[in-house]
Order: structure tokens, then C-alpha cells, then sequence
């Protein structure tokens, strides 16, 4: 069994190049908008796309990507209508790897095992919950590899030798290792700590890893190819989209901030 | 049934850790420093000694003999929560968990407060110990309780305005799990409800059994018997299960636990949680799976009740237990009767109950009347009104009181 993404990192691999995953929430401002960055995205060279499921108290998010849902929850947007985007865009031809990036309760809500159904019906490749730990994923991991649909694990800087172990047992597609202590965001210092990290999960996995979390510049995504095998960008992007006045502005934004990210 | 959670923090299928991975050791480091005092009877002495010495327990259990009267029905007995230090429960989780934090060598103490009881609480005991304090509450709430905000502050805590969502306790509880996941290894957060990822459900019940422990003795003392019934409200739930903890093996005892009925039946202008029809169903919020007031696409929805203590789309996950065995019973009281019961408790027993009390007192009213004059029910009087006064006056006068 081999879905897109585990495609697309052979793929890294043999060109001997670093992984660019790009993450902007789902329906902001809009999903007409979404569609059209997706596409935006996967022709500016991204790996995999991570689209985020908006969520009313995202805990985990620092301020720029908690505004983001905000915007998205504006018009009335749920798991479904999500869905349906990326039921357009692979119907434009899109083969880009997509996962979702959702808070736990918006997929409980819709049904973990509909979700898993209706996922691959579609072409979601994945997903990555972000208050699930592995501890109380064991059931929609199961729904979920019934249907080759990789459950991304996060790994974090605190967390025990023992955890990672359990985290890399349970993850599939790759491992997402988060570069620092903290919610979501761009911060300017670059983080020793994601080394050290991705390190310790060389032990526990021979999944490729993604290190995500402040990471906003070029010079950061060349840091992160060192060690790792691909970097995510969420907040820069969402603040590009943050910034810009109607969604014409919107993809061009993004269309040009993502390819000074990428200029080699 | 010994009504422990399992391992993993469950009772039946409500509770569990639905957190983000970089908790989770210091979650398991949390839980095994609890489990480590849980039995500790150095540690369980200094606690008790804390809250007879500081905090003035025991509290009394108090024979409010006019409202009894007036009603014509059952005897009711006040828990005078609202007379230990700072006016509400809340001292006592505070201070056992900041000797648990002590303990474990943590300097900074963050809180999330919603009425401001518990980080009025939380803030007091960081004083008594010399602790940094940072308490976070929804700036809707700062201005309904703005009593208790200076109170923060001249105990030496910093107050952190969340001007998120609807700016109340579900707001202050999100941005404290923010600071915590950004600052785990110098920080302590001190959770106030029973609420949030295991352990606080359990260990904030524990500390609080100490109501109930009391009660107990106390009405056998006085009535010989044990209660037929035990009324209590609840927001996130810590006050009632404090009281109802150490009666759940005492079948013929009776126990209710009131809702914020709000201002209406809809999604949104209540805070019943248990009121199905409401909105109410089951799902996982902050840390934890129970019932959540959310809409059907699993987005939290907003709450309404006067009182800011129990203006919260979720309810501990002991709670949702017991309400799912069918061992509590849950009802509502709506915003005016709680503003109804605030005035009448203050005219016939001369004790001005918080607004968060109230409906605990305003269900009380309700059923006492229907029951039998030999019969005894307890009521959690959790907290005290003071801090409502200026929102009450403006309530009734209709103006402005500031």
C-alpha cells in the first residue's frame, strides 16, 4: 500500500530534495478561496498540502492562525463542505498529497468512521488531530488504516523517549515533529531544539519527519532540509491571506510569498 | 462502584486527555507527583492543617430555619462555604494544589477565573507562599466582576484580559493551556474546575471532598441521620462534586445538581449543558470528552447565564458519569430565578449567596416546598454575593450602579 504521500516522499528522496508543506485554513476567507490556493499551492511546489478544519477554541494556536478560523466561522462552514473542496480540486486534476489539520471534536461531531469513508471516497490522503494523542487514537487509527489513510502523530520537545516510541508505533504517512514548546506561529529565532527532536525520532521511526511550528523564512526551510525531510509553514502563509483585501489579492500574495520561500 | 476513573483517567466513557502532545509529559508528570500524595499523610496533614488555619475550616452546616418555614417543607441546611477565606469553595483546591505545586518545584502559578472566585483564591494562596501569579479571565467577565479583578491585583497577581470568543471562562481556559504549552517547565497551571485533562477531574474533586466529608459528620451530629437530598450547582462542577462525593454510596440519599438555565431554551442562551434539546450532546472540549453545548457541526457554541462561574459549554466528565448511571439528577434554574433566590436567602436567612449559588437555592426553593417538613436536604452555599452586589443592584434598578 502506497498513497500519495508516501509517494511523494520516495519521490524527495530520489531527487535529494527537502519537502515544502504549506498549511492554510480551510475557508478562509472563503472556500471558493481555498480551492483556488490549493491549486495555487500544489503548482508553487508544495509536497503536501495541510488544510486546516476551523475550530472554534483552537488551543493550540497562536494568534495568527486562531484569527484565521475566526474568519473561516464567519460563513457557515463545516467537515463536509471541506471535503467538497478537495473533491473540486482533484477533479481539476490536482494529485498534490492533501491531509486535514482539525481539533478533535468537528470529526467526532461528523463521525469517525463516515469521516474515514468519505476521506478516501474523495482523495484526502490524511490526517493530523491535534488534541489526539496516541493514547486515545486507537480507534480512529484502525478506521482509518482500514482505508490506507495516514493518522500523521505529532511529536513534541517535551516529549519522553517512551512517548516517542508510542507516537511513531501509531503514526503513518510521516511524523510531524513540532520545533519548539508553544502554540502555532512565526517566531524569528531558529529552534535547536527540532534538531535534538528529530534526532531522538530516528531511533523510533524510519518515517520521513516534517518539522513545523515558527518556521517562516527561506533561510529557516534550508535549516530544517539539514535534519529533516520536509518543513511546514502555516502562520506566514495564513498572514499573507490576513493582509490582503479580496481573494485576487489573496492568491497573489501567497503565489509570491511562497516563491521567495522556495527561491533556491 | 468505587466512582475512581481508570488509568487513563475515565469514568465510563467520559473523561480521558485530549490534549496537544507537548502536555503530555508534563501531564504524566503532573499525575504521578499526585498519585504520589495521594496517600502521602505528611502531605494530607499539612493540606488540612492549611485549611483550618488559613482558610478558618471547618465550615459550618448551618439550619436555615425561616426559609425552611417559609417554604413549609423540607429542613434545609446551609454548607457554609461561602464563610472559608476569600468567600467561596475555591480556597480549597487552591491550596492543595499549590502544595502540589510547591512540591514539584514550580515557581510561576498560572490560573484561568471566570467569576473570579478561583483566581481570587488561586492568587491569595500564591501570596501566602511567595509564588509568581498569573491569572487569565475573559474581559466580559473583568467587567462583570470587577470587584475581583482588584482583589487579583492586590494580591499581587497579574490579571491577563482574553478578549477571544465570548470573552468569559472557555476563552480564559484556552489562552491558560496556551501559556502552559508555551512555558511547561517553569509553570504550574492551577485549573479551578473539575474539569480538563486527567488528572484535574480527579484531583480537584479530592481536594474538594473535604465539603462533603464535613457535611456528613455535621448533619449526623445534629440530625442523627444522614440527608434525604443534596443540591448543589453546577458550572464546571467542582462545588457539587465536593458535596456529593462522599454520599454517592449512600443510595437513599438524593442528589441534584443545577444548571445555568440562562435566558432561554436555545443554543446559546443557556449554560445547561445536560439540556439535550438545548444543544447539549457529548464531545470533547479542553481536555476532555463529556457534554458540551456545541452546535451539530461540532463548534462550541456561546453560553449565557448571569452568573460568570457557570457561563460554560462544558461540565466535568465525573459529572457527566453520574448523570449517564442515573446516580445525580441535573435541573436547571434560569437567570431569574437565581436573581429571585439571591434576594430571597438574603431577606430570610441574612446571607447574600453569590449569583452562582442562587441556583442551587433557586432549585432548592422549588422542590423543598414539595417535600415533607421531616425530611433534610443540604445546599452547597458555595460562595458568597459580595462580588455580585453592583451587577444585582443594576439588574433590579435597571441603571448603572458605576
Amino acid at each position: 500500500m502506497a498513497n500519495r504521500i508516501d509517494e511523494k516522499f520516495n519521490q524527495l528522496k530520489f531527487d535529494r530534495r527537502g519537502g515544502f508543506i504549506p498549511f492554510i485554513v480551510a475557508g478562509d476567507p472563503n472556500l471558493e478561496t481555498t480551492k483556488d490556493l490549493i491549486l495555487l499551492l500544489a503548482e508553487t511546489g508544495a509536497s503536501v498540502i495541510e488544510l486546516g478544519v476551523p475550530f472554534s477554541d483552537p488551543v493550540a494556536d497562536g494568534v495568527t492562525i486562531q484569527a484565521s478560523a475566526e474568519r473561516a466561522l464567519r460563513n457557515p462552514i463545516n467537515v463536509k463542505d471541506i471535503l467538497e473542496v478537495v473533491a473540486k480540486v482533484r477533479q481539476a486534476g490536482c494529485e498534490t498529497p492533501i491531509i486535514l489539520f482539525s481539533y478533535y471534536n468537528p470529526i467526532l461531531q461528523f463521525g469517525l468512521r463516515k469521516f474515514a469513508a468519505e476521506a478516501e471516497n474523495i482523495g484526502i490522503d490524511g490526517i493530523l488531530i491535534t488534541d489526539l494523542v496516541p493514547e486515545e487514537a486507537k480507534e480512529f487509527r484502525r478506521l482509518l488504516t482500514e482505508r490506507d489513510l495516514a493518522l500523521i502523530m505529532l511529536a513534541a520537545p517535551t516529549s519522553s523517549d517512551e512517548r516517542l516510541q508510542k507516537i511513531c508505533e501509531k503514526a503513518s504517512g510521516f511524523v510531524y515533529a513540532v520545533s519548539r514548546a508553544g502554540v502555532t506561529g512565526a517566531r524569528i529565532d531558529s529552534s535547536s531544539d527540532a534538531e535534538t527532536l528529530v534526532k531522538r525520532l530516528r531511533k523510533f521511526t524510519d518515517l520521513p519527519i516534517a518539522v513545523g511550528f515558527g518556521i517562516s523564512s527561506a533561510q529557516q526551510i534550508k535549516e530544517v532540509w539539514q535534519y529533516a525531510e520536509a518543513a511546514v509553514i502555516g502562520s506566514a502563509i495564513v498572514a499573507e491571506i490576513a493582509r490582503s483585501n479580496n481573494s485576487l489579492e489573496i492568491v497573489e500574495n501567497v503565489r509570491h510569498f511562497v516563491k521567495e520561500l522556495l527561491v533556491q | 462502584m468505587d466512582f475512581q476513573p481508570n488509568e487513563l483517567g475515565y469514568w465510563g466513557e467520559f473523561g480521558g486527555r485530549f490534549v496537544p502532545e507537548t502536555l503530555m509529559s508534563p501531564i504524566e508528570e503532573l499525575t504521578s507527583a499526585y498519585f504520589a500524595v495521594r496517600d502521602d499523610a505528611e502531605f494530607q496533614a499539612e493540606f488540612l492543617n492549611l485549611l483550618q488555619d488559613f482558610s478558618g475550616r471547618p465550615t459550618p452546616l448551618f439550619h436555615a430555619k425561616r426559609l425552611s418555614e417559609k417554604l413549609g417543607g423540607a429542613q434545609i441546611y446551609l454548607k457554609r462555604e461561602d464563610l472559608g477565606h476569600t468567600g467561596s469553595h475555591k480556597i480549597n483546591n487552591a491550596i492543595g494544589q499549590v502544595l502540589l505545586a510547591r512540591k514539584m518545584g514550580k515557581k510561576r502559578i498560572i490560573a484561568e477565573t471566570g467569576a473570579g472566585q478561583h483566581g481570587v483564591a488561586t492568587a491569595t494562596v500564591c501570596a501566602l507562599f511567595g509564588l509568581k501569579c498569573v491569572v487569565y479571565m475573559g474581559t466580559e467577565d473583568m467587567r462583570r466582576q470587577s470587584l475581583n479583578v482588584f482583589r487579583m491585583q492586590l494580591l499581587g497577581a497579574e490579571v491577563r484580559g482574553v478578549d477571544a470568543g465570548a470573552k468569559t471562562l472557555k476563552d480564559a481556559i484556552n489562552e491558560a493551556l496556551r501559556d502552559w504549552v508555551t512555558n511547561v517547565d517553569s509553570t504550574y497551571y492551577l485549573l479551578g474546575s473539575a474539569l480538563g485533562p486527567h488528572p484535574y477531574p480527579l484531583m480537584v474533586r479530592d481536594f474538594q471532598t473535604v465539603i462533603g466529608k464535613e457535611a456528613r459528620q455535621q448533619i449526623l451530629e445534629k440530625t442523627g441521620g444522614l440527608p434525604d437530598c443534596l443540591v448543589a450547582c453546577v458550572g464546571g462542577g467542582s462545588n457539587s462534586i465536593g458535596l456529593f462525593h462522599p454520599f454517592l454510596q449512600d443510595e437513599n440519599v438524593r442528589m441534584i445538581g443545577v444548571e445555568a438555565g440562562g435566558k432561554g431554551n436555545n443554543l446559546g442562551e443557556h449554560a445547561a449543558r445536560f439540556n439535550k434539546a438545548g444543544g447539549g450532546k457529548i464531545g470533547v472540549l479542553q481536555g476532555t470528552k463529556s457534554y458540551l453545548l456545541q452546535d451539530e457541526h461540532g463548534q462550541i457554541a456561546l453560553t449565557h447565564s448571569i452568573s460568570a462561574g457557570l457561563d460554560y459549554a462544558s461540565v466535568g466528565p465525573e459529572h457527566a458519569f453520574l448523570q449517564s448511571i442515573g446516580r445525580v439528577e441535573y435541573a436547571s434554574a434560569n437567570d431569574a430565578e437565581a436573581l429571585a433566590a439571591f434576594q430571597t436567602l438574603s431577606l430570610t436567612e441574612g446571607i447574600i449567596p453569590a449569583l452562582e449559588t442562587s441556583h442551587g437555592i433557586a432549585h432548592a426553593v422549588k422542590i423543598a416546598s414539595q417535600m415533607s417538613p421531616s425530611k433534610i436536604m443540604i445546599v452547597n452555599l458555595s460562595g458568597r454575593g459580595d462580588k455580585d452586589v453592583n451587577q444585582v443592584q443594576e439588574m433590579i434598578d435597571g441603571t448603572p450602579s458605576s
